[in-house]
């Protein structure tokens, strides 16, 4: 069964047909051609395909289009196309990475978690983890804890952490 | 025979030229090429692992709306060569490992295509079959040589006898696991026949590498196949040969001429069609006197490889080069299974071969009371033990001392479960790296003058992270005199000058000298002020050294390992590694390769086991959910540093690999310091915290 949907992909409204079984990232990516996430598992396990969905970090391997009509979704070349967003000169300035392809989702999802500690959110190392977290307390054990759906083959997580505590200062 | 015309470039922590591209994600991989109209592929795979297939009903699957093929055995075209029988698919009925291609169907959709595979009806006569490697595994045999090249077993004097009159001994058996390669990147391909060319966008480790293996079995030339990968998302060896995809890839795209097909695996799929690193069993012996000085080294290392293609693990070569003992003997045995072909994973040998033995030693430094390092340091050779030959330079001792320094291990108590912060046993550890300097002739490259001071250099490296792109720009900028932003660098396409794979810590090296070779034969045909296209070619320079020296990296591990006294719990909260890898070409790149590797040796020694089903043959745990790979929380204070080596011998950069040293010795340093912490002897990795609970 196919549906017809209209996005806002990295500022720009962009509709399609999708078949109701297509994901949101294979939507992006193979009917929009939005390859900056990217499919490194296609089960919500590894981050790759993280995106900021209506100003929240997403896996989009398990969200169905057809659920997202009218959704806001900012991708990493969203962020700033030249790479220059805070979050991706961290990772530039740090080496936060090595192939890159996790980077994409490392870089949303770093954007959308600063924010989430930003709003106080908690996290499973937060002192108290039922009470909030003040942004200066976002120290490394935070970052990491945080930071853990996203994962690195290459194994850059030091230099992504020290980009995220830079960034999020 | 350095002669790089002034470094000035080199050695300067360049920022990544692709960076801007991969902090957008812009920088396209093999499946984000945009092509018209693609049709997209789904493999039909074995669910048991061995049989023959009685019969295949595809015809629901060609029923359905939207799909444009469904190839089998039946109907998929006779290869031109079996000789690579891991690419000869679709050939007969036999079934030789479960997850073995069986078929595949093309779609308009990846939905339709997937639908569409699970409509077909396999009927397979199913045989008994054997998946479990066992040390005494009635069939195992001495393959005629260990990858690549090397012979199969060694000996100098006499090491049982060694071990019966030595004063102190130890006799061990250390166990590695099944470890799957797991680059983030799947691999994938997309790929077009038309006008009998195959073109392909490809996730590979060699552009060149990958042609050269799947033209004869597609039966074509060389010249008919163009392999494209401009930026590769880690491979970790597992695209450093070619797999069956990409034969199964290219015949659908036969059966859809002028019709570009994708494929890429699944994380499920990748755990039975795209290689992994054998379990191993290792027997080390050591025999020493009571000052620890090593008279005999043996390790005796049993291995898997699948029935239809061997695959041999070279275990036991670093125990062969790494300490002076005058009795020596190595051996490999292999068992053949009816799994998926074994293959190439990040320090093939070094890595589980360092396992063993390096915790051996540290068994044998508790035995004679001496400090692990001061025990490395007595058994330091003068010349390789293997060869007789110098050793270009070797500065393990170096490492070592540099190490315990920044790591603080001096006066370090060595009674194991000494220590404690609360309920946690804290301990430390170490172990030395090493891997050799793998300089592989075959690249050529390109040097041509575009005008106002620019370069064009070419040379069909590939890029998989490692910096392969920024570093080779660096090394033109100074082997042609000007900067780096004055180098227009092409990679990553058989359409350029052939390079050799991204491989054995091989490619700096190797294209790196090419590219001084290029750009030395430019100079001397045109002098220092060319004229706009001017052009000139080099190959890989010999290097006459090779043959007087042994050529290795070495390197030191201190593990600071933390056990929780009742759950068992393991973290590693330091992890520091030192290198001795002669001139560092770009220190942010390198950096970032070292600390890739040991957090690589982290995950190996806490986290990753492949764990086989022997009913079924298949691996369990196939997906990042359950075959955990280490988690930013699970790295906890982890940095490399190197020391300053000059070594005029090993090619004209004085470089050496440092793609796969981080990740050897890693394992034991964290399994020793594991022991400091417990007084527990962990010898059978992952070192999980039932290990711990008695
Ligand atoms: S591809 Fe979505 S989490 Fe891995
Ligand atoms: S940079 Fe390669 S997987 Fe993270």
């Amino acid at each position: 069964m196919d549906a017809e949907i209209t996005l806002r992909v990295d500022g720009r409204p962009r509709q399609c047909t999708v078949d109701t079984r297509t994901t949101l990232l294979d939507t992006l990516r193979e009917h929009l051609g939005v390859s900056a996430p990217k499919k490194g598992c296609d089960h919500g396990q590894c981050g790759s395909c993280t995106v900021l969905l209506d100003g929240r970090r997403v896996t989009t391997c398990l969200a169905f289009a057809v659920a997202q009509n009218g959704a806001e979704i900012t991708t990493a070349e969203g962020l700033a196309g030249d790479g220059e967003h805070p979050m991706q000169r961290a990772f530039l300035d740090h080496d936060g990475f090595q192939c890159g392809f996790c980077t994409p989702g490392q870089i949303c999802s770093a954007v959308g978690m600063v924010d989430e500690a930003r709003a106080g959110w908690p996290s499973a190392v937060t002192p108290d983890v039922a009470g909030s977290v003040d942004i200066d307390d976002l120290d490394d054990a935070e970052i990491r804890e945080r930071m853990s759906g996203n994962l690195c083959r290459c194994g850059a997580y030091v230099n992504i952490v020290s980009a995220i505590r830079e960034a999020a200062r | 025979m350095t002669d790089l015309l002034r470094p000035h470039a080199v050695a300067t922590p360049v920022e990544r030229l692709d960076g801007p591209a991969k902090v957008t994600g812009t920088a396209p991989y093999a499946f984000d090429h945009a092509v018209p109209n693609p049709a997209y592929l789904h493999p039909l795979q074995a669910a048991v692992a061995r049989g023959r297939v009685t019969d295949i009903d595809t015809r629901p699957a060609e029923e359905l709306d939207g799909v444009l093929a469904v190839l089998t055995h039946r109907n998929a075209p006779r290869l031109a060569s079996d000789e690579d029988a891991e690419l000869a698919i679709l050939q007969s009925d036999e079934v030789a490992f479960r997850g073995q291609f069986l078929g595949a169907v093309i779609a308009e959709t990846p939905e339709i295509a997937r639908q569409a595979a699970s409509l077909v009806r396999i009927t397979v006569d199913e045989q008994e079959h054997q998946v479990q490697l066992r040390a005494d595994h009635r069939q195992l045999y001495v393959p005629e040589e260990v990858n690549p090249t090397f012979p199969t077993d060694t000996s100098q004097g006499d090491v049982d006898l060694a071990a019966r009159d030595a004063a102190i001994t130890v006799d061990e058996r250390y166990t590695t696991a099944w470890y799957h390669n797991n680059p983030m990147e799947p691999h994938s391909t997309v790929a077009l026949w038309q006008d009998a060319t195959l073109t392909l966008y490809d996730s590979t480790q060699g552009a060149h590498p990958v042609r050269t293996a799947i033209a004869p079995v597609l039966g074509l030339d060389p010249e008919q196949v163009r392999v494209i990968a401009p930026h590769v998302g880690g491979g970790f060896g597992s695209k450093g040969t070619a797999h069956a995809h990409l034969i199964l890839a290219a015949l659908a795209a036969r059966e859809l001429p002028g019709h570009w097909v994708k494929f890429a695996l699944t994380r499920q799929q990748m755990f039975s069609l795209a290689g992994y690193r054998t379990p191993t069993i290792q027997r080390v012996r050591l025999a020493a006197d009571h000052e620890g000085r090593l008279s005999g080294i043996g390790v005796d290392a049993v291995e898997q490889t699948s029935r239809f293609k061997e695959f041999a693990e070279q275990t036991g070569i670093p125990a062969r080069t790494m300490y002076a003992a005058r009795n020596r003997r190595s051996t490999h045995r292999l068992a053949p299974l009816d799994v998926p072909v074994p293959s190439w994973m990040r320090a093939p040998g070094e890595c589980p071969g360092m396992f063993g033995p390096e915790v051996a030693m540290d068994e044998l430094a508790t035995a004679c009371g001496l400090d692990p390092i001061e025990l490395r340091i007595r058994n330091e050779p003068h010349v390789d033990p293997e060869s007789g030959k110098p050793f270009s330079s070797r500065n393990l001792i170096a490492c070592l001392r540099d190490g315990a320094h920044r790591f603080g291990w001096d006066g370090r108590d060595p009674t194991p479960r000494g220590r404690r912060d609360g309920r946690w046993l804290v301990g430390t550890g170490v172990a030395s790296s090493t891997y050799p300097v793998h300089y592989i002739p075959g690249s050529a490259a390109t040097v041509r003058y575009l005008g106002e001071g620019r370069y064009r250099v070419e040379v069909s490296a590939t890029d998989l992270g490692t910096g392969a792109r920024t570093v080779l720009a660096q090394i033109a900028a100074d082997a042609l005199g000007v900067g780096v932003e004055r180098i227009e660098l092409g990679i990553g396409d058989t359409a350029l000058p052939v390079a050799t794979v991204a491989g054995g810590s091989s490619g700096t090296i190797s294209w790196g000298s090419t590219i001084v070779e290029a750009a030395r034969i430019f100079r001397h045909e045109y002098g220092d002020n060319p004229s706009e296209g001017d052009e000139a070619a080099g190959t890989t320079p010999e290097n006459p050294a090779a043959e007087r020296f042994a050529m290795r990296a070495f390197g030191a591990q201190f593990a600071e390992v933390r056990v929780h006294e009742d759950t068992g719990e393991v973290r590693v909260p330091r992890l520091l590694g030192v290198f001795a890898a002669g001139r560092i070409i770009n220190p942010r790149t390198a950096r970032s390769q070292l600390i890739g590797g040991m957090t690589m040796g982290l995950s190996m020694a806490l986290h990753e086991e492949s764990v086989l089903d022997p009913r079924f043959g298949h691996i369990v745990n196939h997906d990042f959910a359950e075959y955990h790979v280490a988690a930013n929380a699970d790295v906890g204070a982890l940095d490399a540093h190197w020391i300053d080596e000059d070594d005029p011998h090993v090619n004209p950069l004085g470089a050496k690999g440092i793609g796969e040293i981080g990740i050897v010795g890693t394992a034991a340093a964290i399994v020793n310091a594991a022991y400091h912490a417990t007084g527990v002897r962990v010898r059978e990795l992952p070192v999980t915290l039932d290990k711990f609970l008695h």
